[in-house]
């Protein structure tokens, strides 16, 4: 563990809430993208040695979570011709106060769990959980399809966290999992994308409702 | 031996997207589904099946799901060349090709010994369906495959969580063990008990909504309602199935912890929620393919609520597994022909289905008829065992409410295939050239036999093998 992790965490957590906070879309994408390169530069400072697989965690989640898949997020954007989220779930301020609840009970949580010597006193866990939880809530409470891509990538970006506590004691599917799982995951998505707004000729999910009951 | 049950499909999943022949691609399907049960029943009869260093095993659970998808699997797949032929409008590269690879990867679930690797197979099995519930590229199908894919990988990503909070149980705060099954199985009363709780929360819930018990099913009626019939058999039979396989394993985990209490009480609250959510739902039903989703999110919630009663509920469950499954494939592609046969899949429009199609109207009849658990169906063997199961644990409320929702699914199912079974076909329902031929019956023929034969008389083979997995799964501390 390193003196740079916990304040690396905190910026962490402040991007959850810039993301919760803004009815902009290029400024909640520029947000996840964010997010995803302070992980990738978390990944070399958890453990004490930097050897490949630790460079190779990095470099995959800078150039998926901050490069690649918010590109293509910003290109569906540009192609869609929208720019905000106009009329969320919930409101924004709403939303923040979500995050913050949502942010205190990771933290409560997080301190009922028994951690390793190595993890005791750091962030990593609580900023996981919280991190997980915004994302959670950004996927239930919006409506455009691209803001919900946001919100999984947010909810990944929280469980690549809990994966970093794993890096040294666990063989590599782990993050073979993360990597697979965003970039197909999130892959896909960004074909059905192009799907939905060739079709809707709009990226608003709550157009997708002729399958209600 | 196991690396071949998995890469044999793929292979004809490859194949089949390198055939030019639109007319002969799809013949391709049912040649995959026979050569992966002739690979199966050998591999049933050898007393250990290894592969890739321990990754990839039989064990008693992989043993049955394995052979029960397989059988599902082949007696659907004879279904598909004569569907395919009826969809020549459509391009049906990506529908076949997806179709053989499902395959593959539900027998990867199976095989799975470590805890990462079921994680990547069950991705995996998201991926590979994701396509064929998009085949008819129109809004409604584009809007279920979204559906699909975001709870989908949500509950996927939860189970991620689940997985990693399991590994730092179990390898982070000292128990040290590794990450395969058996092991952990082993260490598990070493494992931190408040990681192992809050795994196991997330690991139910995220291969819960792959499984698709309520409140996680909202994926389900859409999904079924869009995708061709064939792919709802796969789905409701063998994706949940895979699903539900990757959540006794944690079962398993967790009992063996002495933490089995924990975990069946979690059961029986999806189980029954489960039940109550399709039977609101599935009254008044006129979509008659999103009727057939809640009948099956009803049937998930029976088998969780069956291994959460312990005992001979779990031998209840794993019959009813099979015999779930069987009927869902008599139920789909039955309902797929009525489909093509009216065009439409509203019982508003559609009466009469025994007079225009006449094999499959009788077959959807005796399909509901089975699911609600008639006798001498198959399904009525299997919930009463797990019924009695409840009784003999002297949970009189459970099984009190576990008969009143099935009553009311009877009723509620019963008013919408009565509707679309009975009657003249309405005047205003468009003429089709539809009929029923051999080669859109022979399949939903076979299954109901089987169901029918399940409900009479359990081979010994079968028998076998589901007092194996159930004596598997619950094993004592």
């Amino acid at each position: 563990m390193n003196e740079f992790v916990d304040p690396l965490l905190v910026a962490v957590l402040l991007t959850n809430f810039f993301v919760l906070g803004t009815s902009r879309l290029r400024a909640a994408i520029t947000g996840t993208a964010l997010q995803g390169s302070i992980l990738g530069v978390l990944a070399l400072f958890v453990h004490h040695e930097i050897d490949f697989r630790i460079l190779l965690v990095a470099g995959g989640a800078i150039l998926l979570k901050a490069l690649v898949i918010p590109g293509m997020l910003l290109r569906a954007m540009r192609d869609a011709a929208i720019r905000r989220e106009i009329d969320p779930v919930i409101g924004f301020i709403p939303s923040l106060m979500l995050g913050a609840l949502g942010t205190g009970l990771a933290v409560v949580f997080a301190n009922t769990l028994p951690l390793a010597s190595s993890h005791v006193g750091s962030l990593l866990v609580p900023a996981a959980l919280a991190t997980v939880i915004t994302g959670f809530i950004l996927l239930t409470t919006r409506r455009k399809a691209i803001m919900q891509v946001g919100g999984y990538l947010v909810l990944e970006n929280g469980i690549f966290i809990m994966g970093l506590t794993l890096l040294k004691a666990v063989p590599f599917l782990v993050e073979l999992g993360v990597l697979l799982d965003l970039f197909v995951g999130v892959f896909v998505m960004g074909i059905i994308i192009e799907h939905i707004s060739r079709n809707f000729s709009s990226l608003d999910t709550s157009r997708l409702s002729s399958l209600k009951e | 031996m196991a690396l071949a049950l998995v890469l044999t499909p793929l292979a004809f999943a490859a194949l089949g997207a390198l055939v030019p022949s639109q007319r002969w691609r799809p013949w391709l399907v049912p040649v995959c589904g026979a050569t992966h049960l002739a690979l199966v029943a050998f591999a049933l009869r050898e007393p250990t099946v290894t592969g890739v260093g321990g990754y990839l095993a039989l064990d008693h659970l992989g043993r049955l799901i394995l052979g029960f998808i397989s059988v599902l699997y082949f007696l659907s797949s004879i279904y598909a060349p004569g569907y395919l032929a009826l969809r020549t409008e459509r391009e049906n590269r990506v529908f076949t090709a997806g179709i053989m690879a499902v395959l593959g990867v539900m027998s990867l679930v199976t095989l799975s010994q470590h805890l990462g690797l079921i994680w990547v197979a069950m991705e995996a099995n998201t991926l590979a369906t994701a396509p064929l519930i998009y085949f008819n590229k129109n809004a409604r199908s584009i809007e279920a495959t979204w559906k699909y894919l975001l709870i989908g990988s949500v509950g996927i990503a939860l189970a991620l969580l689940g997985t990693f909070f399991l590994a730092y149980g179990a390898v982070a705060t000292g128990a040290d063990s590794s990450l395969f099954f058996s092991d952990l199985v082993k260490a598990a009363p070493h494992i931190s008990k408040p990681w192992l709780h809050a795994a196991f929360v997330l690991l139910f819930v995220g291969y819960g909504t792959k499984m698709g018990l309520a409140p996680m099913h909202t994926w389900k009626p859409d999904a079924y309602g869009e995708a061709p019939g064939l792919v709802g058999v796969l789905l409701a039979g063998g994706l949940t199935s895979c699903a539900f396989l990757a959540m006794l394993r944690f079962v398993q985990i967790c009992t063996a912890a002495g933490e089995g209490a924990f975990a069946r009480e979690i059961m029986v609250a999806f189980g029954l929620f489960s039940m109550a959510v399709a039977a609101v739902f599935m009254a008044r039903q006129r979509d008659y393919k999103r009727m057939l989703a809640y009948s099956s999110v009803e049937h998930k919630g029976i088998l969780v609520l069956g291994v959460g009663h312990g005992g001979a509920g779990v031998f209840g469950a794993m019959l009813h597994l099979v015999n779930n499954g069987l009927t869902k494939g008599v139920l789909f592609l039955s309902a797929g022909n009525i489909h093509r046969a009216f065009q439409s899949k509203l019982s508003d429009n559609v009466s009469g289905a025994i007079r225009r199609v006449p094999v499959s109207g009788a077959l959807f009849l005796a399909g509901f008829f089975a699911i609600t658990g008639s006798p001498p169906f198959g399904p009525f063997v299997s919930e009463l065992t797990i019924l009695r199961a409840a009784m003999n644990g002297q949970q009189y409320l459970v099984g009190a409410l576990f008969l009143v929702a099935l009553v009311v699914v009877f009723f509620g199912m019963g008013a919408t295939v009565l509707a679309v079974v009975q009657g003249e076909p309405p005047k205003s329902a468009p003429e089709t050239s539809f009929k029923d031929r051999l080669v859109t019956v022979a399949s939903p023929l076979a299954f109901m036999a089987l169901v029918l034969l399940l409900g009479l008389y359990i081979p010994p083979s079968l028998s076998t093998l589901l007092h194996n997995a159930a004596a598997f799964v619950s094993i004592t501390p």
